[in-house]
């Protein structure tokens, strides 16, 4: 952070000037595009901005310092798991074997990377207690995509087209019934017990000869372990339908549960949240997939094999027809793979073990700091995160927990993921991770009972903030209504400019 | 563990603190039945054991090779200010901007980033990533779908095949239909999409085409007629997707330009490394009319409270964690950092140095069709083409092998892209881009002539590839 504070910054369009430019290449050959036809060619260049480097260089320096990360501090965004993003891992993904690596590359110039990917999966399937895993899907999104069309792919197979559901209960990720209809599915939106679980008497209900599948947050959205996940699973195998698991919270039960051994038919890994890779300002992150033996044949292709000679190859197209094909590319995010396998291998059994025990050791301890200032809407041992309310605090003064996420900003933290899960009232999802200290959580409880008093002295403080952000609140109304989704050249006015 | 602060004092504090004698006091709420027994992983590495396993596995991979391999991934001179600007921890360890306030940096960057590339493409909205080209190019035609109410798309085969099986994947679950355009197989235009066989796929009055897509350069390197394509779409209300590589923007005609609605593409050529196919960057551009169709992060340019420039995520109920089931994709985590790449990239080489990469690839191509036809290797099709095109070799497949025993990655065998094809049975797609030296056009050259020669000599009746040799 500069000693002045953080300054919004020009657009990189205003600080162009014709003729800027470091050189980056030789100057081609004359006369090198006179081989193209004319009509396929570009008739005025793009008006990119031309800026020396050190004023790129400024330009983005001074953005990033306008930017919350966890390099720079406490960020306890719930269920996004922001965790410390270990720097051995940027090294070697930067490596210049694994960076500059053709993905079409024949299989034999490629056998370490596609030993680290082999390897991975085998990992990734310990880790789960699945037999096979799928690294090709990009983000946790997609792989729900990819499992969802799995879980379809089972039942076609089998002649049973009549499942058209899928049953997701309210507290879910946005992204499950979004993935059910980008599938092809009906969502079934099942609400939760008053404890925040599954609702066994409402799934009972909706379960039958119509749903293809169920999918679960584990531990929930709330940060709960789903208790009555035995008798779920039971019942959604007993008629015939598949268990999806949401792995988003893996983090909290590593070495402690493994959802393939406890019945679960196929889950997604966001690698970002458990095994370190960093978030990037929204990605790039990884979704890899690990199923049970029964959807194995589903699989993405092409998938990494090892040969009887210990060599490793990619499977040939056509090689297996069950496949639900490809959902993107190549064979997956392989940088950031890297680093998830980079972390994995760096901790261990014990070590993973650890992760989850200091995560949900540290939301525990928060939680408790916290009791009393603000409402605890599931009083009981939580895991890697938990909800907290500031319902009481609304009634009693007017703040909401809007209010008490922006002054949070003043006090020099990031928010918590607000307003999610739907089913609290004025919810803060907290989740500190397990790489902060007992002195971040102490200092961040202060601040959070702090402003439960300010909510009653000086209410206008808090509805107020931030103060001391880079910028106040934002007229996100106006952006909605009168979009403006790009810089407009000044060069270009009038009757030319497109609207 | 590896990462973490806390000392066993630190948790003898929390636990006491929470009056519990041990941690897993706090997992006694999963299931007995379902508790798991331990993981059998291998034992943890120090960092420097770490080091060196790594750089072990990387150098178990050959990157020295003279290589002339493209086909949607392009290797580029990436200027060194693109990596210490993604090496910025306030980048590269922020999350999705939920908060606006504290998240003006990548806010902005996203901005920027959506500006430069409706710039290059001559598209007015542009979304603020996807997955890769692949993905991006699914979503598009998913979009002409939505956009039209209509079930079926036409695909020409000059979309890479990787793009058109996960169009294929994607579309299985909505039950779309779509239909491949065939490429033409002989004459001037051989190589390229078949518009006779547009319009007949077009005429099928029952089965209305929501939209045509197609790719500019194709995946044999061609350029398309994507004026008359675009023409012929808009006749049938359909709407035009363009395929497009990036860097090819700076001298080609852009996808507003001849009147593509939607363009897709792969940003990799723009900053970022092959690494083994991702992370990439899914480009997803689009016209204004159809801004409430397209999936993805969108940031606009709004104002704060003191009326301060400043930049939020908008049009949200498109997305998924607002309008759920009814969302218009499951997109969450995209590759914000990979457009950040790009935008750093685009902004490093401005819009001279973009046009130089471009046209120093396309010489660089020039030297190597004559070095190849010299060698004996003349061009498969006769029609223009950007930096990529294919070669006749006979058997190719065993070619491209000998020749990468030699320490040359000669490109792709022409039937790996297209294994029913006869057309392309017997071909090299290869490439050239500003990082090609004419020291490793001549190497291949000379290898290639070696080849042919002494593969001309066992002949007649070239070895057949072997079932399913080398093919991906």
């Amino acid at each position: 952070m500069s000693v002045t504070g953080p300054k919004l910054q020009p657009s990189l369009f205003e600080l162009s000037r014709p003729g800027r430019a470091t050189p980056r290449i030789p100057t081609p050959p004359a006369g090198a595009l006179d081989r193209l036809p004319a009509a396929a060619r570009r008739a005025t260049p793009p008006a990119l901005p031309e800026v020396s480097e050190p004023a790129l260089v400024r330009h983005y320096l001074n953005l990033s310092q306008l930017n919350w990360s966890v390099d720079g501090g406490f960020y306890p965004l719930g269920s996004c798991t922001m965790k410390f993003s270990p720097k051995v891992n940027e090294w070697a993904a930067r490596l210049d074997g694994f960076a500059a690596l053709h993905p079409l590359a024949p299989d034999e110039v490629a056998q370490g990377t596609l030993e680290l990917l082999w390897e991975l999966e085998e990992l990734l399937a310990e880790i789960s207690g699945m037999t096979a895993v799928t690294l090709q899907p990009a983000a946790g999104a997609q792989g729900e995509l990819t499992g969802i069309l799995m879980v379809r792919a089972y039942h076609r197979a089998r002649g049973d087209l009549a499942r058209t559901e899928i049953l997701v209960p309210d507290s879910s990720h946005g992204t499950n019934p979004a993935t059910a209809s980008m599938a092809g599915f009906r969502t079934v939106s099942i609400p939760s017990a008053p404890d925040g679980g599954v609702d066994l008497e409402a799934f009972r209900a909706a379960l039958g000869p119509r749903t293809a599948g169920v999918m679960i947050t584990n531990p929930s959205t709330v940060g709960l372990f789903e208790a009555r996940i035995v008798e779920l699973l039971e019942m959604v195998h007993g008629v015939g339908a598949l268990a999806y698991m949401d792995g988003a919270n893996l983090n909290a039960i590593l070495g402690h549960f493994r959802p393939g051994e406890a019945g679960f038919d196929v889950m997604h890994f966001n690698v970002h949240k458990t095994f370190s890779t960093p978030h990037g300002g929204g990605g790039p992150g990884a979704g890899p997939v690990g199923v049970r033996e029964l959807l194995a044949p589903f699989l993405p292709a092409p998938r990494v094999l090892r040969g009887p000679d210990g060599r490793f190859r990619l499977e040939r197209p056509g090689e297996r027809p069950t496949s639900i094909g490809r959902v993107k590319s190549f064979v997956g995010n392989a940088g950031i793979l890297v680093r998830a396998y980079a972390y994995i291998r760096a901790h261990g059994a014990d070590g993973l073990r650890t992760v989850s025990d200091d995560a949900v050791l540290a939301a525990n301890y928060l939680k408790h700091r916290l009791a009393g200032t603000y409402d605890i809407p599931y009083d009981r041992p939580c895991k890697h995160e938990f909800v907290a309310s500031a319902a009481s605090l609304k009634r009693e003064t007017g703040v909401r927990t809007l209010d008490v996420a922006k002054r949070l900003i003043d006090k020099g933290y990031h928010p918590p993921t607000i307003y999610f899960p739907l089913i609290v009232e004025e919810g803060m999802l907290i989740e500190p991770t397990e790489t902060e200290s007992i002195e971040t959580l102490d200092a961040f409880a202060a601040a959070l009972i702090e402003i439960a008093g300010e909510a009653r002295t000086r209410p206008d403080l808090v509805t107020g903030a931030p103060h001391t952000a880079p910028v106040r609140r934002l007229d996100e109304a106006t952006a909605a209504r009168q979009p403006n989704l790009r810089w407009r050249p000044t060069t270009r006015v009038g009757p030319e400019e497109r609207s | 563990m590896a990462y973490g602060p806390h000392t066993d004092g630190d948790r003898a504090r929390m636990l006491a603190a929470l009056g519990i004698p041990s941690v897993d006091v706090l997992f006694d709420d999963i299931p007995p039945a379902v508790r798991a027994a331990g993981l059998r992983l291998p034992p943890a590495l120090s960092e420097l054991e770490l080091v060196t396993h790594l750089r072990w596995l990387a150098s178990r991979n050959r990157v020295d090779l003279a290589s002339f391999l493209g086909a949607g991934v392009y290797r580029h001179h990436i200027p060194p200010v693109v990596d210490q600007v993604l090496l910025r921890g306030e980048f590269y360890t922020a999350y999705t901007p939920y908060q606006p306030e504290v998240s003006q940096g990548t806010l902005q960057t996203i901005y920027e980033y959506q500006s430069l590339l409706a710039e290059l493409t001559g598209l007015d909205v542009v979304s603020a990533s996807h997955y890769d080209g692949a993905a991006a190019t699914a979503e598009a035609a998913l979009m002409t779908c939505r956009a039209t109410r209509r079930e079926r798309v036409l695909v020409s085969r000059g979309v890479a095949r990787q793009y058109r099986e996960a169009l294929e994947t994607y579309f299985a679950g909505p039950n779309l239909a779509f239909d491949e355009v065939p490429l033409v197989a002989g004459g001037p235009a051989a190589g390229t999409s078949d518009l006779a066989a547009i319009e007949r796929l077009l005429a099928a009055p029952d089965r209305p085409v929501a939209g045509i897509v197609a790719a500019q350069p194709n995946t044999l390197g061609l350029l398309e007629p994507m004026v008359e394509i675009g023409r012929l779409a808009h006749a049938a209300g359909a709407l035009f997707v363009a395929v497009v590589e990036p860097v090819s923007l700076a001298v080609l005609a852009p996808p507003g330009a001849y009147g593509a609605d939607i363009a897709a593409g792969e940003g990799q050529p723009l900053g970022i490394p092959p690494q083994y196919g991702g992370p990439y960057l899914g480009i997803l551009a689009c016209t204004d009319p159809l801004v409430r169709q397209i999936p993805g992060r969108l940031i606009g340019q709004t104002t704060d409270a003191d009326g301060r420039r400043a930049y939020v995520m908008t049009l949200r109920a498109r997305e998924q964690d607002i309008r759920r089931e009814r969302a218009a994709s499951n997109l969450c985590t995209n590759q914000a950092l990979c457009a950040l790449a790009a935008a750093v990239y685009l902004a490093a080489v401005g819009p001279a140095g973009l046009r130089d990469v471009a046209a120093t690839g396309a010489a660089r191509a020039a030297e190597l069709e004559a070095a190849l036809a010299g060698a004996g290797a003349p061009r498969l099709h006769g029609g223009p083409y950007l930096n990529e095109f294919a070669i006749r070799v006979p058997d190719a497949v065993a070619v491209h092998r000998r020749l990468l025993a030699r320490g040359i990655l000669a490109g792709i065998p022409t039937a790996e892209l297209e294994p029913d094809d006869p057309a392309l049975r017997d071909g090299l797609l290869v490439c050239a881009t500003e990082v090609t030296t004419p020291d490793e056009i001549e190497l291949f050259a000379r290898a290639l002539r070696d080849e042919l020669e002494a593969g001309a000599g066992e002949r007649p009746g070239a070895r057949p590839a072997a079932a399913g040799e080398a093919v991906r």
